[in-house]
């Protein structure tokens, strides 16, 4: 067989492609289109001022990693709601199977991504971090 | 200008001096951005940005890699052999650089009255009118490549690490192998030019439109030096002395901080070299058009091929894979060494013919 021909193809394409224009993103400084779709830190969605979480507990029997902590309590109307709401990033799949669950479309799943951290008890997403930015 | 030095005028010794340290110094910037230029073109080939970071599209990057490596701890393995561990990278480096030497970069300048062949270990007579340099300039090359080889042996056996031990033996079967079929393929060269001196062979490839270069004379011999030289200086496709998927690093890898930098200024050296070496035998050095009116185009000819080459070599280095061992043996024994011998025959027969 003709050995110089494939290394000529191999030549001509390695040519070409160095007119093409990279496809690198220089991160920090220029950001990921994010997919509406995406899945990543969670959010509990807030209405009247509150979150619209009743505590069924459904997520954290659906959550396949273990990962959601409810603890449900009695609010001064004396609607269940929760007294506690828990994600723990590191176990976190991001499968997204809490917000399927979910009856009352209490959380969602937003775009962010950046999730790192020093601590590790900085990975423990409490209520108050979780509840719905405006 | 009337004292003399050992018969020579003093403009001598001045102009060697100058000319020393103005081709080191470039030698030396050229390895440094020849590293960057490899890791932007390679990149860029690849569909990706390379070095971005470190000032204006990462210019500043070889700088950064300088300072970084000189600020590492250095580290002597224990069971090493440390005089021969120290020794190595030197032995590998030197050789790389003083080939330049005997590399004519240039025609003949004249500074104050004095005449200033532009190869560093030349002189202009003014009695006969000529220049003057080593007459058996190539053979000084193919000797200080040889060389060159007997730092990475030593580096890897002097590390007493066995993946430094594949590595350097990979690397001193390779050269004695391939170093055969360049020698011989600059052979058929000397068949057409009569003349071992370099600044000769630059000479006799001179005319406007380069076709006096022996590329087109000798395209045989142009393919068998370059790729052997290429195979001499481990680069891909033949960099298997430093397989990083098979050997870690190969011989250098116990070598780190300075040390390890100056394997590399070595390689990138070996390869300015090689390109230095293939386009004053092959592309007429620095010879090309208006360079009789204008003396001082003969080195921009000369970079431009150099850098013409440099690229090529990392051209190649983005579309080859690495060789398998026994592919570059049947490929430097059984293709490369008989091609390079027939090639001396025909070039002996016609030559018989036409002269």
């Amino acid at each position: 067989m003709n050995p110089i021909t494939p290394i000529l193809n191999g030549l001509k394409i390695t040519l070409a492609h160095l007119f093409k224009k990279p496809v690198t993103l220089q991160y920090p400084t220029e950001r990921p289109k994010v997919a509406a779709r995406f899945r990543g830190l969670h959010a509990l969605n807030v209405s009247h001022n509150k979150a619209k979480c009743v505590a069924c507990y459904l997520c954290p029997t659906v959550c396949p990693a273990k990962c959601i902590t409810v603890e449900a309590g009695e609010d001064a109307n004396h609607d269940k709601y929760a007294a506690v709401y828990e994600i723990d990033m590191l176990r976190c799949i991001f499968c997204g199977y809490c917000v399927e669950a979910c009856p009352v479309d209490a959380i969602k799943m937003t775009g962010e991504f950046e999730l790192a951290n020093y601590r590790r008890e900085d990975f423990i997403f409490s209520k108050e971090r979780l509840l719905e930015k405006k | 200008m009337g004292i003399e030095i050992f018969g020579l005028p003093m403009m001598y010794y001045i102009a060697m001096v100058a000319k020393v340290l103005v081709a080191f110094v470039f030698v030396l910037l050229t390895v440094a951005y020849a590293t960057y230029a490899e890791r932007k073109i390679i990149g860029h080939m690849q569909v990706r940005l390379g070095p971005m970071r470190t000032g204006w599209h990462g210019l500043l990057q070889p700088i950064a890699d300088g300072v970084k490596l000189f600020f590492k701890e250095e580290i002597v393995p224990s069971q090493s052999s440390t005089f021969a561990f120290l020794l190595a990278p030197l032995i590998a480096l030197i050789p790389a650089f003083i080939t330049f030497a005997v590399i004519p970069f240039g025609g003949v300048i004249e500074v104050a009255g004095y005449k200033i062949p532009l190869q560093i270990a030349a002189y202009f007579d003014t009695a006969s009118g000529r220049v003057y340099d080593i007459n058996v300039g190539v053979l000084y090359i193919l000797a200080m490549s040889s060389l060159g080889v007997y730092g990475i042996v030593l580096a890897g056996w002097a590390s007493n690490s066995k993946y430094s031990l594949m590595g350097g033996l990979r690397a001193s079967a390779q050269m004695i192998s391939y170093e055969l079929s360049a020698g011989l393929a600059i052979v058929s060269v000397f068949m057409l030019s009569g003349t071992l001196s370099l600044n000769e062979i630059v000479l006799q490839q001179s005319g406007y439109n380069g076709l006096n270069w022996y590329a087109f004379k000798q395209p045989l011999a142009l393919f068998l030096f370059f790729v052997c030289s290429l195979a001499e200086i481990n680069r891909t496709p033949f960099d298997l002395p430093e397989a990083e998927t098979e050997l870690v690093s190969g011989f250098c890898t116990e070598y780190s901080s300075m040390k390890y930098a100056m394997f590399f200024m070595a390689e990138y050296a070996n390869m300015v070299t090689v390109c230095a070496i293939t386009a004053t035998l092959f592309l007429g050095g620095w010879q090309g058009p208006f360079v009789s009116s204008f003396v001082l185009l003969g080195p921009v000819y000369f970079i431009a091929k150099v850098y013409f080459l440099m690229f090529f070599c990392m051209w190649i280095r983005a579309t080859l894979p690495r060789y398998r061992y026994d592919q570059l043996m049947y490929l430097g024994w059984k293709v490369l060494l008989p091609l390079a011998l027939v090639n001396i025959v025909i070039t002996g027969i016609i030559g018989y013919f036409i002269k």
